[in-house]
């Protein structure tokens, strides 16, 4: 349960990656206090990856030795933010975006550019790279709210489907909310 | 007419089957008022089940007109549906939901996209409806409630997902 005397802080992890990162990351937090809200964890290019909010009452060095011992251990790197947050307030997207094409440098950059100009706010993208070595394939899936509605984003997204020869589709999410 | 209290997830009684409504009484009539009113009140508007105002019946009110994106969809307008039984079923589809009763989450959830619903109204006269799209997707949710069941006990990965099907 949320205390209001204790800080949020954003704490990222990264390492090789081996069993049981989580429960030994999470246990040593526990143990040591921590409380977690929202969290992201994902193995990316045989790397684990872990961002989480984590309320605690005590400083970002002392919340940096709760988590050493773990650290050390399964030789993760460690950065501690102290941060402004608040839960209960996610944002309901009303549209997704999926791209996909052959990979090359540059396709995030120009397709999120052209969706920012026409006003996406991004909520989440996840990105991938598949196929193998010699064809490479990017696929991309991003969620969002269109402050400027749905044909601006369509507009931009076909001037990148001309331009750049990449599958873009745009879909609005209709949230039944019952 | 009353706004009457929404329950939330863990509320045991969530979780527990409500039982048919037997006698179409002025009790009935207010209490339809009451939860219409409830559903008009909250976030989504389109639809609300009685147990999620802690009444074990099987009441359920759905009006998807008031949703601004509906476009040209058919749909029935406003809805009491009474003791409602859904007769056949056809098709798929994953769609976005939200639950009054589980705040500040939403998720992936497969349903039917054709129904076909039998339900007493208001008055205890047997209907039947055909639905489709937002409006079955409604029904469905809200008939789950009257089983003890929460989207989140539905949900799919929002991972993963290509393209629709056209």
């Amino acid at each position: 349960m949320s205390d209001t005397n204790k800080k949020w802080y954003m704490v990222t992890l990264i390492g090789k990656d081996r069993k049981s990162i989580v429960s030994h990351v999470t246990s040593a937090l526990y143990q040591g206090g921590g409380n977690l809200g929202e969290t992201s964890m994902m193995r990316l290019g045989g790397n684990f990856s872990i961002m989480m909010m984590v309320e605690f009452s005590g400083r970002a060095k002392e919340l940096k030795d709760v988590l050493s011992s773990v650290t050390d251990s399964m030789d993760l790197h460690l950065h501690i933010d102290k941060i402004d947050a608040k839960l209960h307030e996610h944002i309901i997207p009303d549209v997704r975006i999926s791209v996909y094409g052959a990979d090359r440098t540059g396709i995030v950059s120009k397709v999120t550019a052209v969706l920012a100009e026409a006003g996406l706010n991004i909520l989440d993208l996840e990105s991938d790279v598949a196929g193998d070595k010699e064809k490479p394939i990017y696929v991309m899936h991003i969620e969002g709210k269109a402050s400027k509605g749905f044909k601006a984003l369509e507009s931009a997204l076909q001037i990148v489907k001309d331009e750049d020869d990449i599958d873009a589709e745009l879909v609005e999410i209709d949230t039944m909310i019952g | 007419m009353t706004v009457l209290d929404i329950i939330t997830y863990p509320d045991a009684r969530l979780k527990q089957i409500a039982e048919e409504v037997t006698s179409f009484d002025s009790e009935l009539s207010d209490f339809i008022k009451n939860l219409d009113e409830t559903m008009q009140a909250g976030p989504g508007g389109v639809g609300i089940a009685a147990t999620q105002v802690g009444v074990m019946q099987r009441i359920v009110i759905v009006d998807v007109s008031n949703y601004p994106r509906l476009k040209n969809a058919k749909h029935h307008g406003h809805l009491v549906l009474i003791n409602p039984e859904i007769q056949d079923w056809q098709g798929m589809k994953k769609g976005r939901e939200g639950c009054m009763s589980v705040p500040d989450f939403t998720g992936n959830v497969i349903r039917a996209e054709n129904i076909l619903l039998k339900a007493l109204d208001e008055n205890g006269l047997e209907r039947e409806y055909e639905m489709e799209g937002f409006e079955a997707r409604a029904v469905q949710h809200e008939l789950d409630h009257l089983d003890g069941l929460l989207f989140l006990d539905r949900l799919v990965s929002r991972r993963n997902d290509l393209f629709k099907r056209k």
